[in-house]
């Protein structure tokens, strides 16, 4: 279980400091798929960070499983148990698909088809993956791939993924929420993911929506929905999109 | 014959872990340790300076050859000269490399002059690997100087490789390109603690449609001190690149000095140089895996040195 206290996130700039994040706290409780919603420039990456550890809260605290983590680096709590897919995947020359899997699942003898089965697990077909770089020649769509299946071999119970649908075709949406759903499946295994879909949205067991840096909703998705549907455009927008995907075919 | 350390060092530098098959020649602390000539290949002395003769008949096809170095004596100091030739149409693999552990207080230095003639329609693999060991105040120092005369249609792999324990560096490397001939270079070289290394290229584009792809990548740790330079000229129809790669580390300085000359029209010559430190989010994202930060470092950089 993750709680967030009243955190608080800001930057200086010059000689002001802008409050990006402003007195945030939620639960995400175990064993439940929580999804984070609003706006571009709302905060929702930010907070991503801050519960990885990437960035320090000016104030607040935040505990997985009842222990403070407010004060822990990013590999002491990737090793207490969370993990996180990046908004924006990192290259890397050198470093092959198979080496980021290895690391990612602790394991350096992970056996390639073992490594494999979590690049099949989000689509890809792993034999054309298993030995590419994590570089440059990978497509936006490919890396966000990857970048999931990082999180899966990672098996933690903690998992924050930041627009996992971003650029992955329309076509894999199902089976990538299949992944999520078997995800969940895993004992005590809670999930947070920041999305915009409405496909992503409509799995969740609690939807919090997130403005100007500020919880501005939280609920079912019984109640959050129909709220959100007559007012963000980022919603209405994808809506529009799949209506046309499901016409084509 | 071959002492712990030298063997050692042999695997170090050629992944040797016995005799090598095909031909070879060992020199160990300036002296022959060993040569098989085979019925393609032949291996000779120089009779006017120390060295040796590689001579490979046309035609040769999958063979290889193995010149190791290895010093285990400190304070030796020499200058070796080898020439190969190589014949029309051959494939083969060189492997060539030099290990120096020095535990003693006087510098070693091994400098190799290497010479290829280059035979029409031939195609070599060369490997060249430099290692240094030993905690003796001495140096180990390697200065190679390395000349490649490309015949029509002929192409050549150069992987060089300097991983640590080299105190002290200048790499010479002249090629001339002849007709459609085709040169690719690797480089990959890590530096630390006081170590130099400079290295250098001069491409001769003079053949019409040659062409050469020479690419750096280093990794400059602690106070050490790196040179690049690559100077590429086109004097013909031709299409060269380089590439100069490097990340510095702590109070490490890297200097890249690119140089393209085109002397013909059709002549497309593309220099790229990036240096840097590691980039953060590298680290970040390898630190979400649950690595410390240095353990991030090591795998980034044994990977982009890989
Ligand atoms: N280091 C920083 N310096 C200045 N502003 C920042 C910094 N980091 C984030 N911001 C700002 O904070 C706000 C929140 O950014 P964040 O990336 O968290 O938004 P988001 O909700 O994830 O948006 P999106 O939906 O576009 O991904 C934005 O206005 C952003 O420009
Ligand atoms: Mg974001």
């Amino acid at each position: 279980m993750l709680e967030l206290k009243n955190l608080c996130f800001g930057v200086e700039s010059e000689d002001s400091t802008k409050e990006i994040i402003r007195d945030v706290s939620f639960t995400v409780p175990d064993e439940k798929f929580v999804v984070i919603t609003g706006p571009n420039g709302g905060g929702k990456s930010t907070l991503a960070r801050l519960i990885m550890g990437i960035e320090k809260p000016s104030a607040g605290r935040i505990y997985l499983n009842g222990e403070d983590i407010t004060e822990l680096g990013i590999t002491e709590r990737a090793k207490l148990g969370i993990s996180f897919a990046l908004q924006q995947p990192v290259r890397f020359k050198g470093i092959h698909v198979v080496d980021l899997l290895r690391l990612a699942s602790g394991n350096q003898k992970l056996s390639v088809s073992d490594a494999c089965e979590y690049l099949s697990a989000v689509g890809l077909c792993a034999r054309d993956y298993i030995n590419r770089e994590v570089n440059a020649s990978l497509s936006g769509g490919e890396m966000k791939r990857i970048e999931i299946a990082t999180v899966l071999a990672r098996g933690t119970t903690l998992s924050v993924f930041d627009e996992p649908e971003a650029g992955i075709d329309l076509w894999s949406f199902q089976s990538l929420i299949q992944v999520f759903e078997n995800m969940q499946k895993r004992s005590h295994a809670s999930i947070l993911i920041i999305s915009h879909q409405e496909r992503i949205l409509e799995i969740a067991d609690s939807i919090i929506l997130i403005a100007d840096g500020q919880v501005r909703g939280q609920g079912s998705k019984e109640e959050m929905l129909p709220e959100l549907m007559k007012s963000t455009v980022p919603v209405t927008c994808n809506r529009i999109l799949e209506g046309g995907v499901k016409n084509a075919d | 014959m071959l002492t712990e350390i030298q063997k050692q060092l042999l695997k170090e530098i050629a992944d040797l872990h016995k005799v090598p098959e095909g031909a070879y020649n060992i020199r160990a602390n300036g002296a022959a340790a060993g040569r098989n000539s085979t019925a393609n290949i032949e291996i000779s002395s120089k009779t006017d300076k120390p060295g040796i003769d590689i001579r490979i008949k046309p035609g040769t096809k999958n063979e290889s050859v193995h010149i190791p170095v290895v010093l285990s004596e400190s304070g030796l100091k020499e200058i070796v000269y080898n020439d190969f030739f190589v014949g029309d149409d051959c494939d083969v693999v060189i492997v060539a490399g030099c290990g120096i552990s020095n535990c003693g207080d006087q510098d070693s230095a091994h400098d190799g002059v290497h010479c290829f003639y280059i035979g029409k329609n031939a195609k070599v693999k060369y490997v060249e690997k430099h290692y240094g060991e030993g905690t003796g105040r001495g140096k180990r120092i390697m200065n190679p100087r390395t000349e490649v005369n490309l015949g029509e249609g002929s192409s050549m792999e150069m992987e060089m490789v300097q991983i640590k324990g080299v105190d002290d560096t200048k790499r010479d490397t002249v090629a001339k390109l002849e007709k459609g001939a085709r040169l690719v270079v690797h480089e990959r070289l890590l530096t630390h603690g006081d170590q130099k290394a400079e290295s250098g290229y001069t491409v001769e584009l003079n053949g019409e449609n040659s062409s050469a792809d020479v690419v750096s990548r280093s990794v400059a740790k602690e106070q050490s001190y790196q040179i690049y330079r690559s100077r590429i000229v086109g004097n013909a129809l031709s299409n060269g690149h380089t590439e100069c790669d490097a990340i510095i580390m702590d109070k490490a300085r890297v200097v890249a000095i690119p140089e393209l000359e085109a002397n013909d029209l059709d002549s497309a010559l593309v220099h790229e140089a990036a240096i840097g430190k590691i980039a953060g989010d590298q680290i970040i994202k390898l630190m979400t895996l649950g690595l410390t930060e240095a353990e991030a470092e090591e795998q980034i950089i044994n990977g982009f040195l890989r």
